[in-house]
């Protein structure tokens, strides 16, 4: 994974149409591989956002809180 | 200083009057110069959209010729930019115009992409252009009872416009006599009624109070118009009557094409609203790539800030404020009643109990906003 390009979608301070919102519309731009890390300072994307990802069936790759905003790493699958 | 605007919606005309206002000495003596390069020569008020669409608002009334909009001294040009050159600080447009800038400003919007989505486009009804409106408006009076399914994309302009379609329907075919014959299915693409966790908190008991049924998590994946039914990224699907979406949106072509940013939307910084890498060039409204609502409001505050900022530049050289995130959505709770949501980067909203009061001052806002596009209010 260290060696991937990882696209950031800085989603810090988005209360609407807030992190989850923009990490789908990020993920339609995005290609089929790609690495997407949201940044959010809303502690609900720790939950929120696996949820969607494995209902959807994309991959998730890691999460973790640093300085109060949450670093989420997906990898598109489909 | 030469200060080119392109776009005349909401964020280039607010942005245009308000600068004009500040700079009228400038403009007089000839040391700052502000001109508008828009594709129409009328400006529309997009949020009245919504009232068409129930029949509480005819399409004249969004319209004001953009020219009789502008302060004197702003000088308008109806010619849309083609190429975007700004190495060379020079836009050029359709007509083959070159326009040559010192300062430019982006505003130019961003359009309904419902092709994103196979079937959507032929089967569902939209209400983000005066025709979709109306056409949706015509449906809605043949309907007669059934399944009526609301479907939302991703991204999409107005947060509040899928909760307030939905309580202005309830309200619609209450009045006609046909609710009880009616049931309203109401999808969201997040694991909640609304993007604002507080408007989830106030919407869900509402949506269960009025019998309205919902789901989350659910992305539209396509429509099948044969069979009639919606079906998710997520894998369920929805059976439908009448289909109503608000689609997804992307920015416009031009914005693609001069390869500025990816799907239309500009990188921007949330507080200075430059263009990424760029110094003298600004965005606004929908254009910009920022995690905030697509909404008038949004381009109105953004305007504000900017036009202080560029009046500075002209003034002392510097700018003097940051842009804080703030947006202000009234959400229409039915067909009298509203609430409103105010938040910025910092701060979310706490949204109050719905009120008559609140619903007629979104009315009156609607008469008054020829004022702030004016750069009054």
């Amino acid at each position: 994974m260290g060696e991937e390009k990882v696209k950031v979608v800085d989603a810090t301070g988005s209360f609407c149409p807030g992190p989850l919102m923009e990490l789908i519309a990020r993920l339609k731009e995005a290609a089929v591989g790609d690495v997407l890390e949201l940044l959010s300072s809303d502690k609900g994307s720790a939950a929120d956002v696996p949820e969607w990802v494995n209902k959807v069936g994309h991959e998730m790759l890691g999460s973790a809180e640093k300085d109060g905003v949450w670093h989420i790493r997906v990898r598109k699958v489909k | 200083m030469k200060i080119l605007i392109i776009g005349g919606g909401m964020g280039g005309t607010i942005l245009a009057n308000n600068l004009a206002r500040r700079l009228h000495e400038e403009l007089h003596s000839g040391k700052a110069r502000i001109t508008m390069l828009s594709a129409s020569e009328r400006h529309m008020y997009q949020p009245g959209l919504l009232y068409v669409a129930v029949g509480r608002m005819m399409p004249d009334e969004l319209y004001r010729d953009q020219r009789r909009l502008l302060e004197p001294g702003i000088e308008f040009h109806v010619d849309p930019v083609a190429e975007f050159n700004l190495d060379q600080n020079e836009v050029r447009t359709e007509g083959g115009k070159t326009y040559a800038y010192d300062v430019l400003v982006i505003a130019t919007g961003s359009r309904i992409f419902p092709d994103a989505i196979p079937g959507l486009a032929e089967n569902a009804e939209f209400f983000y252009t005066e025709e979709s409106a109306v056409h949706m408006f015509k449906r809605l009076q043949e309907f007669q009872g059934g399944r009526v399914v609301i479907a939302v994309g991703v991204p999409h302009k107005c947060p509040m416009a899928p909760l307030e379609i939905t309580f202005m329907l309830h309200d619609y075919f209450k009045d006609r006599g046909i609710l009880d014959k009616t049931q309203i299915h109401y999808t969201y693409p997040i694991g909640r009624t609304h993007s604002l966790e507080n408007v989830a908190k106030w919407a869900t008991p509402e949506f269960d109070r009025l019998g309205i049924s919902y789901e989350t998590l659910f992305n539209m994946k396509e429509v099948d118009g044969k069979g009639k039914v919606v079906r998710s990224e997520e894998g369920t699907e929805a059976p439908y009557d009448l289909l109503i979406s608000i689609p997804a949106h992307k920015g416009m072509e031009v914005i693609e094409k001069n390869g500025l940013g990816q799907s239309g939307w500009i990188p921007t910084d949330r507080h200075r609203l430059n263009m990424e890498g760029r110094d003298n060039v600004f965005v606004l409204g929908d254009t910009t790539n920022l995690p905030i609502s697509k909404a008038g409001s949004t381009a109105h505050f953004e305007a504000d800030a900017l036009a202080e900022n560029l009046a500075a530049l002209v003034k002392i050289g510097a700018p003097v404020r940051d842009y804080d995130g703030k947006v202000f959505c009234f959400i229409e709770a039915g067909k009298d009643r509203a609430t409103y949501a105010m938040f910025t980067y910092q701060n979310p909203p706490s949204p109050k109990p719905p009120t008559k009061a609140v619903h007629w001052f979104k009315m009156a806002y609607n008469k008054l906003y020829w004022a702030s596009a004016r750069g009054l209010l």
